[in-house]
């Protein structure tokens, strides 16, 4: 049994740690702004496609990775003052629709600069090898992804706990108002968070890519929408919870998929159902269950609304 | 209400847009019998038809009740699977349904018909995801939304269900607009109607749904659009009121599903994606949140720009000598999502805004008391 | 905005009347074909066919005129919601004869446009039966599935020595569910064993699949997918160290599968309609076209390999001038009802078309990749009893 399912577990735990990554960038947006940022999953993909095309274009790996980090970083930076700073006194609904927008504007760019064709992402080296680890062989990035999360994710909430920007950024989400009466520069702590929250996307995306080496316009769609629904899942706003929501969807979706030979080895089902083809509609049925069942998600602190 | 007000100081305006919708059919109706059928016009005016009724139905949720759905493709794919299920001719069956022999469906209904089956198909479906969904608050409402229509795809494409649904595979061979068209003994057509029976069933429809916003329901939807609380205090039942609106908005929507299914002449579930619901979402925001009239105009400029108008920036121009730098496969995306953004952040009223078709034939300084 | 737009507008209505007109007059010929999407990388070689024919032999002689054949592309996304407005397009352009699809898919979600207006269309690499099937207007020039699933099915089943199969299609994809379901239902009959399983569109994390494949000790991986996926696949397959050979249509043809494969330990064996060398002339013609056109160039995948769905539509450009020189006019009808009868000796074989509008084909190319040289290698010419 064990050994059935390990390497789904290893999979699972890999793509896990990735949407942990970008789920960071959506619990900390909309902790501030209370804004879901629908193009966060396009910055994503939009690193991939840098990342191809400044080592195609010769640059070195040693420069291109970090190159990539900072620029992507000041994508989310740009998309902020551009298309979310002008709406800021708007209804929610309108900087959503911006958000939409913005994540439109980017598949479309990114599929007239590529020609709509796939773009095979560069091999880093090292954690593009083959290890074998209990009987199941996989790339090294698989490994690493997990710690690397666990790693960052610390840094982060040293950040946010120990520094003066981090206490700004817990004052905002707190109460947006009354922090800007207090005098904190409500934009550079927004700012901040968008570059934070990019940067981590940009690491995710050499983790995700280095995995499954295509990048194509719609590449950051579906792992967007489900580092979302971690989010959420997690309790959107704290940063344990979407890390804790990421690791649960990865791994379920994962044995979703391969759920017909658990099942089967198991001898509950004599031939396989096709149960796969649900792989992505049950990490949106788990997202409708726990909305349903405790709408604030496993960590997410409750909030009442004023009339 | 302050856009209904002044309807009952005067019936002209009112009289003014039925003429101008009247002539505007009849111009539909005259041109196609004149023009060659091959024209991009009426591809345009097909599509557009059937997206100003989506948009209409979505608009009806988001600009007037205040819920925030995204969750319109999987209804619209509801309503095309129930309509193509349903009259896909028998003796194509066998061909449409080549993995599962025939398909387990054995009779056809009349289009008229299910059309309606597949509004209330997708009313139905609407109904059951409205009793967990609806109590929840604005962006978890969208998000949730969002699940199901990924849920229902899944469901649609799942091969266990393949006698109905034909598993992910094509469904073909319904009658689509064409078969509008009046045909004489020997095949030629007589009669064109393949524009005009589409702009006939959106039209009812979305007549139906100005009827409705503009009956006690619809003011109450509108309450609670304004303020939610302050609506319950009136006494109007929300959970009631919500999921009302949430039915029959998925009711048109499913039958402007059936209505693409016709205008692709083949259904897939593959194809309703989030990203449908999203340009149907944009083409609502720049007629303007709340405005009927406004959202058909967009469907119309949108379609015609994505088909039609914006085509020539996707292929190689030369001027003189000259070719024109950046354009290639794609340009038209780009610049159609800049202009989109242009909208979205300085046009925030959209086209319209709330305004309405009677609202051009009034005086400015009616416009001024509002 | 609204003064903008109207000015935009406006402008997008002026600028195609510079379009310069030239002395002889023009037939037009749709290019109906994918240039983006998941199958883009396909659609542009097998157009890159079309455009080097049509460089070649760019005016033919319709009844006693000369005729200057323009192409006119309109890209179909490789999905059926963006085929209907493609064919459309390319309908209300009036085209004589459209060529394509690369894609059954978009072949059949665009057909019904075609048949409204009277136009033919020649599929160029579409090879799911429903295509041509129960229709006039729809023609083709390759094998079909039915065939192409048997003599893959043979060939895992006898040369490859498999007795347990798993097949892997695209959710929706009528290209890959068509021809895994001929391939199961063959290899059953020959006593082997199937597990099928689907994928939804856009997925990209193929693990999971592979170790199904594995678990259930499956002898062979047979993926007909569309190149974006099969890349994948073959690289996630490579990190898995997986044992099974992979086996593919002739969607996997292309150097953009072949370099994914190489310097990996994986074995990838895959039926298609032609082979480099087959016909030296066509080879070096279009090799030296590639590398004088950069656009060209890059829209192969970087290199000078020819794919066979060039070849094939290369054959597809010859096949419409023949029918419309047969047909004696550029009127779509004609040259529909001329089509039954024409018969071409193309660079992937004789096309000579069937009653329900098929070429006969009787042979397929099977081959491998080298996984060292990153080349496709001819393996052994197939055909079915």
């Amino acid at each position: 049994m064990w050994s059935t399912v390990f390497p789904y577990l290893l999979s699972g735990i890999s793509v896990g740690g990735q949407y942990a990554l970008i789920a960071i960038g959506y619990t900390m947006v909309y902790g501030i702004l209370r804004l879901i940022n629908f193009a966060h999953g396009d910055v994503f993909m939009v690193s991939g496609i840098l990342m191809v095309y400044l080592v195609a274009s010769g640059i070195p790996l040693y420069v291109s990775i970090p190159l990539v980090l900072v620029l992507t970083a000041f994508i989310g930076f740009l998309i902020e003052r551009v298309a979310y700073k002008p709406l800021r006194s708007a209804p929610r609904m309108s900087v959503m629709i911006s958000a939409i927008g913005v994540s439109y504007t980017l598949q479309n760019l990114v599929l007239y600069i590529t020609g709509g064709l796939n773009q095979i992402y560069p091999t880093i080296p090292w954690i593009s090898n083959s290890v074998t680890i209990f009987g199941a062989t996989t790339k090294m990035v698989t490994i690493i992804t997990p710690f690397l999360t666990i790693l960052l994710v610390f840094a982060l909430v040293f950040l946010i706990n120990k520094t003066k920007i981090g206490m700004a950024m817990r004052a905002v989400s707190k109460d947006f108002e009354t922090s800007q009466l207090m005098g904190i520069k409500i934009n550079s702590v927004i700012s901040t968070t968008f570059v934070i929250g990019s940067f981590l996307a940009g690491v995710g995306s050499m983790l995700y890519f280095t995995n499954y080496t295509t990048v194509i316009q719609t590449s950051g769609a579906m792992p967007g929408l489900k580092a979302f629904v971690a989010a959420v899942f997690g309790g959107i706003g704290s940063i344990p919870g979407a890390v804790v929501g990421a690791f649960i969807i990865g791994i379920m979706e994962n044995i979703i998929k391969g759920l017909d030979v658990i099942l089967f080895k198991a001898g509950m089902i004599a031939k396989p159902l096709g149960l796969a083809t649900f792989s992505d509609a049950f990490t949106f049925a788990l997202l409708i269950i726990i909305l349903v069942v405790k709408p604030t998600g496993l960590f997410g602190e409750k909030t009442t609304d004023k009339v | 209400m302050k856009e209904f007000a002044s309807d009952k100081k005067s019936r002209v305006p009112a009289f003014l847009s039925f003429v101008v919708i009247a002539l505007f059919y009849l111009a539909v109706f005259i041109a196609e019998q004149h023009l060659p059928a091959t024209s991009m016009l009426f591809t345009v005016l097909k599509k557009g038809a059937t997206y100003a009724l989506v948009a209409v139905s979505m608009n009806l949720l988001n600009g007037f009740t205040g819920i925030f759905s995204l969750g319109q493709a999987g209804f619209m794919l509801i309503g095309a699977y129930t309509y193509a299920i349903f009259t896909i001719p028998l003796e194509q069956r066998e061909s449409v349904y080549q993995y599962f022999q025939g398909g387990a469906v054995h009779f056809t209904v009349p289009v008229p018909v299910a059309l309606i089956f597949a509004g209330l198909a997708a009313a139905f479906f609407a109904f059951l995801i409205g009793l967990p969904v609806l109590r929840l608050k604005s962006d978890y409402l969208a998000i949730a939304t969002l699940g199901f229509a990924e849920i229902i795809r899944a469901i649609f494409q799942w091969n266990q269900l393949g006698p109905i649904t034909n598993g992910s595979n094509m469904l073909r061979m319904f009658p689509n607009f064409n078969d509008f068209n009046i045909r004489n003994a020997s095949g030629e057509v007589t009669v064109y109607l393949s524009t005009t029976i589409p702009f006939i069933i959106a039209g009812v429809c979305i007549a139906l749904i100005v009827l409705l916003i503009h009956s006690g329901y619809g003011r109450a939807f509108k309450a609670i659009r304004d303020d939610e609380i302050a609506a319950e205090a009136m006494g109007i039942n929300l959970a009631h009121h919500k999921q009302l609106a949430f039915s029959i908005s998925s009711f048109f929507a499913g039958v402007g599903g059936a209505m693409l299914a016709m205008y692709q002449t083949t259904v897939q579930a593959k194809s309703f994606t989030s990203a449908m619901t999203y340009e149907i979402l944009l083409i609502v925001v720049i007629g303007g949140v709340g405005s009927v009239t406004g959202s058909v105009f967009s469907s119309f400029l949108f379609v015609a720009c994505s088909e039609w108008w914006l085509r020539f920036l996707d292929e190689k121009q030369m001027i003189g000598t000259f070719e024109v730098p950046l354009l290639r496969n794609g340009f038209r995306l780009v610049i159609f999502s800049l202009i989109i953004m242009i909208v979205v952040l300085f046009f925030r009223r959209g086209i319209m805004g709330t305004k309405e078709l009677p609202d051009l034939f009034r005086r400015k300084t009616k416009e001024g008391i509002k | 905005m609204r003064k903008i737009l109207s000015a935009l507008l406006v402008l997008a209505l002026l600028v195609p009347c510079f379009a310069v007109a030239d002395d002889l007059p023009v037939v037009k010929i749709g290019v109906f074909e994918p240039a983006s999407g998941d199958s883009g990388a396909g659609g542009k070689q097998e157009t890159l066919g079309m455009q080097y024919a049509n460089q070649e032999t760019p005016t033919v002689t319709i009844g006693d005129t000369e005729y200057k054949v323009e192409l006119v592309y309109a890209d179909n996304g490789s999905s059926t919601d963006k085929a209907p407005s493609a064919a459309q397009q390319l309908v209300s352009q009036q085209v004589s004869v459209a060529l394509g699809s690369y894609g059954s898919a978009v072949s059949i979600a665009g057909s019904l446009y075609f048949k409204d207006a009277n136009i033919p269309v020649i599929g160029v690499t579409c090879t799911n039966p429903q295509v041509t099937l129960n229709n006039n207007h729809y023609f083709r020039i390759c094998f079909l599935d039915p065939f192409q699933g048997t003599v893959l099915a043979n060939y895992a089943f006898k040369e490859l020595g498999a007795r347990t199969a798993y097949c892997l299609a695209e959710l929706g994809n009528d290209y890959d569910v068509g021809l895994s379901t001929y391939f199961q239902q063959e290899f059953e009959k020959l006593g082997g064993t199937v597990i099928s399983d689907f994928f939804p569109t856009g997925n990209s994390d193929f693990t999971s699949y592979l170790t199904n494949a594995t678990m259930f000790n499956a002898d062979v991986f047979f993926c007909p997918v569309s190149i974006a996926y099969s890349t994948q696949i073959l690289q996630q397959a490579a990190a898995q160290n997986v044992t099974f050979p992979i086996l593919g249509g002739d969607t996997l043809d292309s150097n953009v599968v072949a370099n994914a494969a190489k310097g990996t330990n994986v074995k990838v064996v895959i039926t298609t309609f032609y082979q480099e060398g087959a016909n030296p002339t066509f080879d070096t013609g279009f090799k030296a076209w590639l590398n004088s056109n950069a656009e060209a160039m890059t829209n192969n995948g970087g290199n000078d390999m020819i794919s066979a769905v060039s070849a094939m539509g290369y054959d597809a450009y010859y096949t419409a001038l023949e029918a419309l020189k047969a047909a004696g006019s550029t009127d779509s009808a004609a040259v529909m009802a001329a089509l039954p009868s024409v018969t071409l000796t193309g660079v992937s074989g004789a096309i000579q078309f069937d009653e329900t509008g098929d070429a006969i084909r009787t042979s397929a190319y099977v081959k491998t990749i080298n996984t060292e040289t990153g080349d496709w290698e001819f393996v052994a010419e197939q055909t079915v009893e």
